[in-house]
C-alpha cells in the first residue's frame, strides 16, 4: 500500500516495473504509477522494497504518508 | 594548457601494429583491412562502422532507444538530463517500442542506403530490458534479414543472456568494462541492483567485475565478436585501463575503445558536479598508443547518444523521430543497400591500392618522423568538406608505415551563414592544435592565414581525393621542405576534445 512515486521525478525508465512482485506498477499518462491497493512493500517477497532499490533517482519512490503502512 | 613539444623525429618502437606493417596493412587496430583477419572475423567486421575503422567511412548505424531502464548507476551518467541538442551516450530524446523501433529501422533503411547495422544501447542498459530488447530483434530480424544486429551492455545481466544473444544472431556485443579491481570500481559506481539488492561499494564493483568477464568469457567462446568500451576517467582510472586492457585481451576480446570521459557541469552528472576532469586528446592517445600491442584498438567512437543515426560523425535522428516515423510509409528495398555495398567494397580496394603505391620511397625518407595532420570529410574517405563546414576533423598520424587514423575532434562550424566567427576560429584551431595541417576541400583565405600563424598548414590542394593517398602524397613532400629548411617543426599543443552540446 503505501509506496508512491512522485511523478516530476520520474524518468519513465520503467525499471520498476518489472522488478515490481505484486505488478502494482504501471504506466499512466506517461509517468509510473504504484496501484496502492497490490503494494505490499515487497513484504513476503523481498527485504527491500524493489522499486526503490532499482530508481536510479533519488527520493522518487517514497512512502505514502496519506496512508497506512502494509500489515501482512 | 600545458603545451607538448612533439619531437618531428621521434624514436617509435618497432614490434605492434603498424611498424611492422606489411602489404595491405596501414596499421592494425580497428584499421584492419582484408588480409589482416581471418576470413569469417573480417566478413563480421567489413561493413560494420563501429567495428572497422575503414567501414566508418562508408557505412551508418543506427540505435533504436527500446532499452530505458537500467541496473546500475555510474558517475558519469544522469539519467535525468536529456535536451536535444546534447550528444553523449545515455541519453535520447524519445523512447521507442519494439514495433515502432522495428518501422524507424525500414524508414530509415529506405532513405540512408549506407545503414548495415542496428544497435540496442539504452539509453539505459539494453539487457536490463530483456524482453523489449530481443523482441526488437526478432522484429527487425523478420522485416529486414540483411540488417547486422548489436548490443552494448555494462555486463552485470551479461552471463543470464549470452545463450539468447547467440539464439537472435547477435554477432557484436560491446561491454563497458572501466575495472578490474573493486577498488577503482568504487570510484566510479555507487551502486548496482543485482539478484534483487542494491549493492554498493567494494561489493558493487567486485559482483559488477566477476560478472563482465564472466560475460565476456562466454561470449567469446562462443565466437561472438566482443568490443570493449572504457572511459577513461583521470585519476580514477587512467593507469589501470592497462590492466583492463590486458584482461580483456586475454579474454579474448576483439576491440577495446577507450573513450574520453564526458563530464560538463551543466551535464549534472557526479563527475560533472564534482569537478573530476576528461583527459585531453593527447592523454587519450598516450594511453591508447601504450594498449595497442597486439590488441585491436578503436579510435574512431563518436561516443553516439542511445538513438542516434546516420554515419558516426552525423547525426540524422531529427529526420526520424516518432511522429514522423508513425506517419511514413515504408518501401524495403534490400538491393539498393546491396548495390551500394558492391560500390564501397570497389572503392575500398581502390584507396588501399593507391595508398600502396604512393608508400614506395616512404620509409627511407620518413625515417622515424611522426606528424599529425586533421582532415576535413562528410565521409566515403575523401577529403571532400569545407572547413567552415566541419563539425569534426579527422586526426591521422603520419610515419613511414604510411597514414593511420587515431583520433577526431569535434568543432563548431566555423562558418555561420556565410561568416567566419572569430571565437570560434580559435575552439577550432585548440582542438587541432597538434596537427602539422589540416586538408580541406576548400577554405577562405582569412581562417587560412590564422591557421598559418598557428602553424597549422591549411592544404586544399588535395579536395575530393581519398584520404590517406593524398596525406602520404603531402606527407613526403613535407618531409623535404624540413630537410631544405622550407619548413619547421614547430611546438605543438595537446588537443583539447570537446566537451559541451553537440550543434548540428
Amino acid at each position: 500500500m503505501p509506496y508512491k512515486i512522485v511523478a516530476e521525478e520520474c524518468t519513465n525508465c520503467a525499471a520498476c516495473e518489472t522488478e515490481c512482485p505484486n505488478d502494482a506498477i504501471l504506466e499512466k499518462k506517461g509517468t509510473f504509477v504504484i496501484l496502492a491497493d497490490k503494494c505490499t512493500e515487497c513484504v513476503g517477497h523481498y527485504d527491500d522494497a524493489q522499486c526503490v532499490e532499482v530508481c536510479p533517482i533519488p527520493d522518487c519512490v517514497v512512502i505514502d504518508e496519506r496512508l497506512p503502512r502494509y500489515a501482512a | 594548457m600545458q603545451a607538448r613539444i612533439i619531437p618531428i623525429f621521434e624514436h617509435k618502437p618497432v614490434g605492434g601494429c603498424g611498424a611492422t606493417g606489411g602489404a595491405g596493412k596501414s596499421s592494425c587496430g580497428s584499421a584492419a583491412g582484408k588480409g589482416d583477419l581471418p576470413p569469417e572475423v573480417w566478413e563480421k567486421v567489413k561493413n560494420h562502422p563501429c567495428y572497422s575503422e575503414q567501414a566508418h567511412h562508408h557505412f551508418a548505424r543506427m540505435h533504436v532507444a527500446v532499452a530505458p531502464a537500467c541496473n546500475i548507476q555510474c558517475h558519469y551518467c544522469n539519467r535525468k538530463y536529456d535536451c536535444s541538442n546534447e550528444s553523449r551516450p545515455g541519453v535520447v530524446s524519445e523512447k521507442l517500442t519494439p514495433e515502432l523501433a522495428a518501422k524507424k529501422v525500414l524508414a530509415v533503411a529506405a532513405e540512408i542506403p549506407q545503414l548495415t547495422v542496428v544497435g540496442i544501447a539504452g539509453p539505459g542498459d539494453a539487457l536490463a530490458n530483456p524482453e523489449k530488447t530481443f523482441k526488437t530483434f526478432q522484429l527487425i530480424q523478420s522485416s529486414a534479414p540483411d540488417i547486422r544486429l548489436c548490443l552494448s551492455t555494462n555486463g552485470l545481466a551479461l552471463p543470464d543472456y549470452v545463450q539468447t544473444i547467440q539464439d537472435f544472431n547477435v554477432d557484436h556485443v560491446t561491454i563497458t568494462i572501466n575495472m578490474t579491481d573493486p577498488e577503482v570500481g568504487e570510484r566510479i559506481y555507487p551502486w548496482i541492483f543485482y539478484k534483487h539488492k542494491r549493492w554498493t561499494g567494494r561489493d558493487a564493483a567486485k559482483i559488477l567485475a566477476e560478472r563482465q568477464m564472466e560475460g565476456l568469457e562466454m561470449l567469446t567462446a562462443k565466437g561472438i565478436l566482443v568490443k570493449v568500451n572504457s572511459v577513461m576517467i583521470p585519476g580514477v582510472n587512467d593507469d589501470h585501463l592497462v590492466a583492463v586492457n590486458q584482461a580483456v585481451k586475454s579474454r579474448g576480446a576483439f576491440l577495446h575503445n577507450i573513450m574520453p570521459l564526458i563530464s560538463e557541469p551543466e551535464h549534472g552528472t557526479h563527475y560533472g558536479l564534482t569537478g573530476q576532469r576528461g583527459p585531453s586528446a593527447q592523454e587519450l592517445k598516450a594511453l591508447q598508443d601504450k594498449c595497442e600491442g597486439d590488441m585491436n584498438l578503436m579510435r574512431h567512437c563518436r561516443q553516439c547518444r542511445a538513438d542516434a543515426v546516420g554515419l558516426l560523425g552525423e547525426d540524422r535522428s531529427q529526420e526520424f523521430t516518432t511522429d514522423k516515423v508513425a506517419a511514413m510509409e515504408v518501401n524495403y528495398d534490400a538491393d539498393a543497400r546491396k548495390a551500394y555495398q558492391a560500390f564501397v567494397e570497389k572503392e575500398r580496394e581502390d584507396q588501399q591500392a593507391a595508398m600502396q603505391a604512393e608508400l614506395a620511397g616512404l620509409a627511407e625518407e620518413a625515417g622515424h618522423a611522426n606528424v599529425l595532420v586533421a582532415v576535413a570529410t562528410k565521409g566515403s574517405g575523401r577529403i571532400n568538406e569545407h572547413f567552415g563546414h566541419a563539425g569534426e576533423f579527422q586526426v591521422f598520424e603520419l610515419t613511414a608505415a604510411g597514414a593511420k587514423f587515431v583520433g577526431h575532434r569535434r568543432v563548431d562550424h566555423y562558418c555561420q551563414g556565410g561568416y567566419g566567427e572569430e571565437e570560434t576560429l580559435e575552439t577550432v584551431i585548440s582542438a587541432i592544435n597538434d596537427c602539422a595541417a589540416v586538408f580541406v576541400a576548400k577554405i577562405g583565405l582569412c581562417p587560412k592565414k590564422d591557421l598559418e600563424q598557428a602553424g597549422i598548414e591549411a592544404v586544399e590542394e588535395y579536395a575530393h581525393q581519398y584520404i590517406e593517398q593524398s596525406l602520404v602524397a603531402w606527407f613526403k613532400g613535407y618531409l623535404a621542405r624540413l630537410r631544405s629548411g622550407e619548413a619547421v617543426a614547430v611546438e605543438r599543443g595537446q588537443g583539447s576534445l570537446r566537451q559541451g552540446a553537440f550543434v548540428a
